[in-house]
């Protein structure tokens, strides 16, 4: 399950689509709505994103691919959300299921790096001031 | 031609579509737009080029029905 949804993640759904019988490992990553962002006091109460949805999903399903050469067989998963989300919420999931921890923990890391580097998404912070503003990506 | 975030909030639209002489390259495309909005011309160092869906240097050439993005840095996750 690889892609973008406007509705709420379901990360249980996520498990339960990549688990299999020969895994004893998953890894589930939640990327949360915080209520600060580095350098600005001013408290965030929601968050909205924005995809470029072909080059995303293009770009998320290279990065499944990429997690598999390197790390083997895995059940991968990952779904960013877009529009409104609001503080709390997940706005992506990654959940990698593996034969057994280390390589699940370490596929996942990979993956949503990656993700957070290369997919065309876009994030808006909305502040309890009303004021907004755009939000780029540093490096982790 | 479609632009992202800040981008989009600048250009005053998401998409639209562009009449431009044939071989016509990015930088020369970037060029008209900060013509029509100058405030566009300092983001020129942040923005990347996309080409049906691949990252694209300012010297491409372009082509008729080619889907063009501009892409300001990413903040996914």
């Amino acid at each position: 399950m690889i892609g973008l949804s406007a509705a709420p993640l379901d990360p249980d759904a996520l498990v339960r689509a990549v688990r299999s019988d020969a895994h004893g490992a998953v890894v589930t990553f939640l990327g949360t709505t915080r209520e600060t962002s580095p350098g600005d006091p001013r408290p965030v109460v929601a968050l909205e994103y924005e995809a470029y949805d072909s080059m995303a999903i293009a770009a998320m399903e290279e990065i499944a691919a990429e997690t598999r050469e390197r790390f083997g067989p895995l059940g991968i998963a990952m779904v960013h959300r877009t529009g409104r989300v609001n503080l709390g919420e997940p706005s992506v999931a990654v959940v990698v299921a593996a034969p057994h921890r280390g390589r699940a923990f370490e596929a996942c890391r990979y993956a949503i790096d990656a993700l957070k580097s290369r997919v065309a998404v876009w994030k808006r912070e909305f502040y309890r001031d009303g004021e907004t503003a755009w939000i780029a990506n540093t490096p982790s | 031609m479609l632009a992202f975030a800040r981008l989009r909030e600048i250009l005053g639209f998401g998409a639209r579509e562009l009449d431009l002489p044939e071989g016509a390259t990015l930088d020369a495309l970037w060029a008209g737009l900060t013509r029509d909005a100058a405030e566009l011309a300092p983001f020129r160092a942040s923005t990347r080029f996309a080409r049906n869906g691949a990252l694209a240097d300012g010297t491409a050439s372009l082509r008729d029905g080619d889907e063009i993005a501009l892409l300001p840095p990413l903040g996914g996750g």
